[in-house]
């Protein structure tokens, strides 16, 4: 299993050189703090929010600089699956490539979202190595 | 001597903890994580889950005492359970947290009551082991940290 530790900056400079920019939302505090470590060890900086409506708050103001969504499936009031959709219909956030995690192996569940856009979809407990593998593929 | 003695002492705290079962691979991947720049990555985490385990703990009980029992709140909370067990590689937690789910499915109130002490009761025992484990890595300090290797 590869680490991302290792700090070979697979997912780290954009063509400006600059830090890629991930936007996590996950209404879990131990997970929201995992997927940002894990993240942030791939050089990544990192924004954790705790729901879809911050998500779609911070990418009014930042939606330039997001270069990944990466999101909880089940989260209270705004599910993951409903912030994809807005993502993807919005004229102005469609191309962000979005992930979705979850700790449920539901297969009709990862279709709709693969079908939806989702880049890919992770199941919890999420390992460095599912990141890295993501990372590499998403954030040429 | 001391140094060596704590650390032997250490180890094997941390083989308990996998031997016996409260933690599984999931914890070694957050000590992979931990760097220069996060040097207590895995307290800070662990020390969340406890927060919002307590809570979810005292929801459970509340949710398992009230009458008529709503047997979908409890097994969505059990879920948040077991879901935040996992990410820090409570092994036993999530088990526990399994088989609790399947009575809840099942709307078995005795399983559920015999489940939800088994839960509470590794939650304690995991929570003291891992403040002595943290206890202990303070004390041994970075020489520890250098080293550590795990398995």
């Amino acid at each position: 299993m590869s680490s991302v530790g290792n700090g070979d900056g697979c997912c780290a400079g954009g063509s400006d050189g600059g830090q890629r920019h991930v936007l996590a939302v996950d209404d879990s505090s131990v997970d929201r703090a995992v997927i940002a470590g894990i993240l942030r060890s791939s050089k990544l900086r990192v924004t954790a929010v705790d729901s879809g409506k911050r998500a779609l708050e911070l990418l009014g103001l930042e939606k330039k600089d997001v270069s990944m969504i990466i999101t909880d499936y089940w989260m209270p009031e705004m599910t993951g699956f409903e912030l994809l959709k807005r993502v993807k219909e919005s004229s102005e956030l469609k191309e962000i490539p979005v992930v979705i995690m979850s700790s449920e192996n539901v297969p009709n569940r990862i279709t709709r979202c693969l079908e939806e856009g989702a880049e890919e979809f992770l199941l919890k407990p999420i390992r460095p190595s599912d990141v890295s593998r993501v990372c590499s593929r998403v954030l040429k | 001597m001391e140094s060596s003695s704590l650390q032997r002492q250490l180890a094997n705290l941390k083989k308990s903890l996998f031997d016996q079962g409260n933690l599984d691979e999931q914890f070694y991947q957050l000590e992979e994580l931990q760097d220069d720049a996060s040097p207590n990555f895995v307290e800070e985490v662990v020390t969340l889950f406890f927060r919002d385990s307590s809570r979810l703990v005292a929801n459970i009980e509340q949710a398992i005492e009230k009458c008529p029992r709503d047997y979908g709140s409890l097994d969505a909370l059990v879920h948040q359970l077991k879901d935040s067990a996992s990410s820090i590689g409570a092994a036993k937690m999530m088990k526990d947290c399994t088989v609790f789910r399947e009575y809840c499915e099942k709307r078995n109130s005795e399983g559920c009551l015999r489940s939800f002490q088994k839960v509470k009761k590794e939650h304690s025992t995991l929570r003291l082991k891992l403040e002595n484990y943290f206890q202990l890595l303070r004390q041994v300090g970075p020489a520890e940290k250098a080293t550590r290797s795990g398995k």
